[in-house]
């Protein structure tokens, strides 16, 4: 029985990785207006190099301080919410399981809603106000979902939470519908910021989105184990000895500071976590070595198509970003779950 | 090895197992036995800390409650009633799950005895020609072994085994009760089980755990825990007249033949 089976074999990672690359190449280059790929690496070495804007600087700004950036959250926010969606559809043996399943995003959105509808801001940091909202209110929905949890089930069983994850989630929108009656004058900014966008992203997103998606993605994919024995039946990890409850905070944390933090960023953007995982479970299996890994570029590649989509399908008008991937997503979800309906995969 | 004192299990308001005392010893396998909603299942859920209880269990020398989750896992293996799987992982990753309480941490890796374990419980359970097949697409049986494969990876001295021969048909019943008895011959060892089939617990059980509504009504060697009496009285009908009854079928056609 050789041993390396188990985990991410180099040649997979190799072709999950240049599937990635490839696609964001593609992603710089096309849009509005079309870089060529030549341009493209001049560009991104004289800035490496700090050299000066040359004189035809449009190419040049648009690659820099829009494109770029903004492939850049796309790839990360799509990686960490696929994360978030594989490590609970695994650890709830739930293929349903998600941010949304959760109440996470909800409570995430409100937060972020909060923040724009009554302008609360840190000074000094223009778009911290509405990342603090947004996570803290993950954290205080995840905290209130669980404690009732623990309160109604000390096993903490997979149903009780996704059926408060959905009430919180239907509690919150109510909360949220309320709240924009009240800011009328800043209807189009949470509609458009609810439907998900990344089209004003930053560098210091990017920052912010790439150390939590390290720290957190970090952590849980040292719990690949955990996750599986959980995805296999929670009484039956519970009897070959691993710390169910710990387990279970550990990633419930973790993963509720990714979705708070891809919330803040970009808005709630749906069948992200719900599908890419079903899609790389098709290719890996469902042994979480090899699917979160798997995952976090199968997110990452998913969420840039589906933003050059976006900006590109309706040129000049651009579409929200959480529409396209709804879209997608709501008729692949079905697909999937007819083929998997007949092969028994579920 | 295992030491039960007034184990006492509520849902809610409901008491469900009240005051049950048992104990096992090494080379022992006890039986509990009981009609539907008796607490049988829950006993098990308890010991293996699967439900919260009041009272005192004792594996040995030590309170259950101090035990670290690996620790538990080592001394003591559970095979459920009911297992279903979620998603389609292979019937090897799913026995070689047996070993995590053996490397709980991060950076643990697999070590000789690890394989060694997982093959022997593979040849011993016969299930080597399922290892790739998605446990998804196994029969009830074929599952069921799958789970004992595990369990005797997990190599724990004392199993709780909650309707072991559920889903088999008579070939594996024979065969697993058969290489339960072999597995306790080593020293150190013993079996709990529930059991609904009477005539199993009499032929494989050397101890008995006769329960009703929640409480124990016999603890014994099983001769004197599953007698007449007792199994009437628990019962509400004539177990020992049925039961000769239904073997009169099988005489006759001996007899005939």
């Amino acid at each position: 029985m050789n041993s390396a089976r188990e985990g991410f074999r180099p040649l997979t990672l190799l072709i999950f990785l240049a599937a990635s690359l490839i696609t964001f190449a593609i992603c710089v280059a096309a849009g509005s207006v079309r870089i060529p790929p030549a341009d493209i690496i001049t560009i991104i070495w004289r800035s490496v190099r700090r050299m000066p804007a040359p004189a035809d600087s449009a190419a040049y700004s648009i690659l820099l301080s829009v494109r770029l950036p903004r492939v850049i959250c796309v790839a990360l926010t799509g990686a960490a919410l696929s994360i978030s969606g594989a490590a609970m559809q695994g650890l709830l043996r739930n293929p349903l399981a998600d941010g949304s399943t959760l109440g996470v995003s909800s409570g995430a959105s409100l937060g972020a809603v909060t923040a724009i509808a009554f302008g609360i801001t840190i000074p000094g940091a223009p778009f911290a106000g509405t990342a603090v909202c947004a996570m803290a209110s993950a954290f205080v929905s995840l905290t209130l979902i669980l404690s009732l949890a623990y309160r109604l089930d000390f096993s903490l069983s997979t149903n009780t939470i996704i059926l408060i994850g959905v009430i919180y989630s239907m509690f919150v929108s109510s909360i949220i519908t309320f709240i924009t009656i009240l800011a009328a004058d800043k209807v189009r900014q949470i509609a458009f910021w609810t439907m998900g966008s990344l089209s004003g992203s930053t560098y210091a997103n990017a920052r912010v989105l790439a150390v939590t998606l390290f720290v957190c993605g970090g952590v849980i994919m040292t719990r690949a184990r955990e996750l599986n024995a959980f995805a296999i039946g929670e009484d039956n990890a519970r009897h070959i000895g691993v710390n169910v409850g710990r387990v279970k905070l550990i990633i419930l944390i973790t993963v509720s500071a990714l979705i708070g933090v891809c919330v803040s960023i970009g808005g709630t953007i749906g069948f992200v976590g719900l599908v890419t995982p079903h899609m790389i479970r098709m290719i890996t299996g469902p042994n979480h070595n090899r699917l979160l890994p798997a995952c976090a570029f199968g997110g990452a590649v998913f969420l840039m198509l589906a933003d050059l989509a976006a900006r590109t399908v309706l040129n000049p008008l651009e579409l929200p970003i959480g529409v396209v991937t709804s879209f997608t997503g709501a008729i692949l979800f079905v697909y999937i779950f007819f083929k998997s309906r007949r092969n028994g995969h579920a | 090895m295992l030491d039960v004192a007034d184990l006492t299990v509520r849902f809610g308001r409901l008491t469900v197992v009240n005051n049950v005392c048992f104990s096992v010893g090494e080379g022992q396998w006890l039986m509990i036995a009981g009609p539907n909603g008796a607490g049988k299942s829950t006993v098990i859920n308890a010991v293996s800390a699967g439900v919260p209880y009041e009272g005192s269990v004792i594996l040995r020398g030590r309170d259950l409650k101090g035990y670290k989750p690996y620790e538990r896992a080592r001394a003591l293996g559970v095979l459920s009633q009911m297992n279903l799987i979620g998603y389609a992982f292979t019937a090897e990753e799913i026995i070689r799950m047996g070993r995590y309480a053996y490397a709980p941490g991060i950076f643990s890796r697999r070590a000789e005895e690890d394989n060694l374990r997982v093959t022997e419980s593979i040849e011993m359970t016969g299930v080597r020609k399922l290892l790739k097949q998605s446990t998804l697409t196994l029969s009830g049986g074929e599952r069921q072994r799958v789970f004992l494969a595990q369990l005797l990876a997990q190599n724990p001295s004392l199993l709780l085994l909650d309707e072991p021969s559920n889903h088999l048909d008579l070939v594996y019943q024979k065969q697993i009760f058969t290489l339960l008895r072999e597995w306790l011959e080593t020293p150190g060892r013993a079996i709990v089980s529930v059991v609904h089939d009477l005539s199993l617990a009499m032929a494989f059980g050397t101890h008995a755990l006769l329960m009703n509504k929640g409480e124990a009504t016999a603890f014994g060697p099983i001769s004197d825990a599953l007698t007449a009496e007792n199994l009437n009285n628990v019962y509400g009908m004539d177990v020992f007249g049925w039961m000769s009854g239904l073997m009169a079928y099988w005489r006759r056609d001996s007899e005939n033949i």
